[in-house]
């Protein structure tokens, strides 16, 4: 498998901010990533694709460190190297929970807490310690306006986050990801749970949330990768086939598997 | 196109599927009848029997060798006592247990091992618990033939309970909650004490009713570790009497239970003790019943916000 050449797809300006090196991933003795790399731009937004099973979650799962909660499951070899510190994320010196409180993450069917909308978006930063309350109405607020979900909530903070609508619950969990400032916010499928309407609300979400954070997301939906990433990954059976700026990737692929891929061929 | 001969084909199908429907309902139905009936009838005439018996004085008095004088004041004082001791020590011990094992516990062939003994404890008769009890709460640790003692046994009994019903209700969260909280950058303690334990507590509650309904009536384990059958006195409360006790001196005071209390009347030849067993289980069977509700209604309670 051919190594994508970062510089390559790199486009004048853009600063690296994490990069995959060779990743090998296993669930078992199941081989679910052979020898993954890619790069992450800082504030931009990178989708991957590919067809289903072909281990995008498991990738997007790596970088936070998600796969150390179950038994079994083994970084092999490569790594993430995070920037601008240079350190590897998968390293077992690292502590995953480090990892967690630098990369947050918002998962494929909305999963808010049995708690109030208030207490769900607080709570990654009571994790870290933030008791005052003045600063956490603040901090809770501005990630709700974030989320472009105030308006609908404000004046219902206090109930259960379960009460919304899917794609209010969606909004809340992206704004409980946001609260804590994050370098990195993943999204898996984000909107596969979702009607077109909370789609489209979710979809203009990520590209203004890009002006302050990086953006990693797992989508199968080659129109809503084309809409709203800046780079594209392509994968297929754990291996990285095709990496490159999304508009290119989508009018001339490099690789006639990526080509039979988003033209319908195949997939 | 379906034809009217095809619809009616259709419907001799669903019609003939469907009995196994009726038939299926008739018998969960019997066989609901036979548990609820036989229940029914043990109680009503238990109730026939003994509720007329009761009065203030039945609650007020100590045990007597004349059945009119006699009451379970030593007996319900005793039984509550030793449940309360019990709780203490077994809600903690089995839901921090059960905690340990399911967020905890490395995957390998010892915590397998614990596991499987786990099951095995729950099946094991409640009289081994009380001779296990005798040799080491009273005699090794001193506890003597005292509520502490008691209490203590009734816990290792109900220990099982506690804890299987401590894992199912953690297994019932979702995966997506227990990692959104990992995800936000939780630790494993702070997983269990913000989501784990609130979420759980429910189900958690309904084990240790279970549990604590089953200790409630236990008879043997407890005559094993030599509580007293005729009592008439009650374990000084704190502070009181010369010189005055101290907080915990009731653990230590010997006691009797309500099932041992009725056990020494049914043992007795003269009718009118027999009146006052009837009472006594009536008094018991509702102390389990009040306990259930309690329990129904903090679950209620409890689960409000939770949905799944
Ligand atoms: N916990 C697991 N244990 C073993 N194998 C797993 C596990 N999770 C995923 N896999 C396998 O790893 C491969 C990649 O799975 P992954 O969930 O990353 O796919 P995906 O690209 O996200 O697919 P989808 O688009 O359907 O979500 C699949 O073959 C899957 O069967
Ligand atoms: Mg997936």
């Amino acid at each position: 498998m051919q190594v994508p050449n970062v510089m390559e797809a790199g486009v004048e300006g853009t600063v690296l901010k994490a990069e995959v090196r060779d990743l090998d991933f296993y669930y078992g003795a199941f081989h679910a990533l052979k020898r993954v790399s890619m790069p992450i731009y800082d504030r931009h937004v990178t989708a991957l694709i590919g067809p289903s099973g072909c281990g995008k979650s498991t990738l997007l799962r790596c970088f936070n460190r998600m796969h150390d909660l179950y038994p079994g499951n083994r970084y092999a070899g490569g790594g993430i190297v995070f920037h601008p510190d240079n350190t590897n994320l998968l390293s077992p010196e690292v502590d995953p929970i480090e990892v967690r409180m630098r990369i947050s993450m918002v998962f494929q069917k909305p999963n808010p807490f049995p708690k109030s909308i208030y207490e769900n978006v607080a709570y990654s930063l009571r994790v870290r310690g933030m008791r005052n309350k003045n600063e956490l109405d603040d901090r809770v607020e501005s990630a709700l306006k974030g989320a472009a979900l105030w308006n609908e909530v404000s004046n219902r903070l206090g109930e259960l986050g379960a009460n919304l609508s899917g794609g209010q619950q969606q909004r809340l969990c992206i704004a409980r990801a946001l609260a804590s400032d994050p370098e990195i916010i993943l999204f898996d499928e984000p909107t596969s749970a979702l009607d077109p309407i909370a789609t489209a609300s979710i979809e203009e979400l990520v590209t203004e949330l890009k002006e302050k954070v990086t953006i990693l997301i797992v989508t199968h939906n080659m129109q809503q990768a084309a809409r709203i990433s800046d780079y594209t990954a392509y994968m297929y059976l754990g291996e990285m086939v095709e990496f490159g700026i999304t508009d290119q990737l989508f009018i001339k692929p490099q690789k006639k598997a990526t080509e039979d891929y988003i033209t319908g061929r195949f997939g | 196109m379906l034809q009217a001969t095809d619809l009616n084909a259709i419907r001799a199908i669903i019609t003939r599927a469907k009995r196994w429907d009726l038939f299926f309902s008739l018998l969960g139905i019997l066989s609901l009848m036979i548990g609820i009936l036989t229940f029914v009838v043990l109680f009503v005439d238990m109730a026939i029997q003994g509720v007329p018996r009761l009065s203030y004085e039945f609650f007020t008095s100590f045990p007597s060798r004349r059945a009119a004088n006699a009451g379970i004041l030593s007996a319900w004082v005793g039984t509550i006592l030793v449940m309360l001791v019990t709780a203490l020590s077994a809600v903690p011990l089995g839901v921090a247990a059960g905690v340990y094992l399911e967020e905890y516990a490395p995957k390998n062939w010892i915590t397998d091992i614990i596991e499987i003994n786990i099951s095995n404890l729950a099946g094991i008769p409640s009289i081994v618990y009380g001779l296990l009890a005798l040799g080491l709460f009273v005699y090794y640790f001193g506890f003597g033939q005292s509520i502490l003692s008691a209490g203590l046994t009734l816990a290792l009994l109900i220990l099982p309970v506690i804890i299987v019903a401590t894992r199912e209700s953690i297994r019932a969260i979702p995966q997506a909650i227990h990692e959104a909280s990992f995800a936000c950058g939780a630790t494993t303690w702070q997983t269990v004490r913000d989501h784990i334990l609130p979420y759980s507590s429910a189900g958690i509650l309904t084990g240790v009713i279970i549990g604590m309904a089953r200790a409630i009536g236990e008879t043997a384990p407890i005559i094993t570790i030599g509580a007293l059958t005729f009592i008439a006195f009650l374990p000084n409360a704190p502070f009181s009497g010369d010189p005055p006790a101290g907080l915990f001196d009731w653990i230590f005071a010997p006691f009797t239970v309500m099932p041992i209390q009725m056990f020494n009347w049914t043992s007795r030849p003269e009718a009118e003790f027999q009146v006052n067993a009837a009472a006594a289980g009536f008094v018991l069977v509702f102390m389990t019943l009040a306990m259930n509700g309690l329990a129904i209604w903090l679950r209620y309670r409890l689960r409000k916000n939770i949905k799944w």
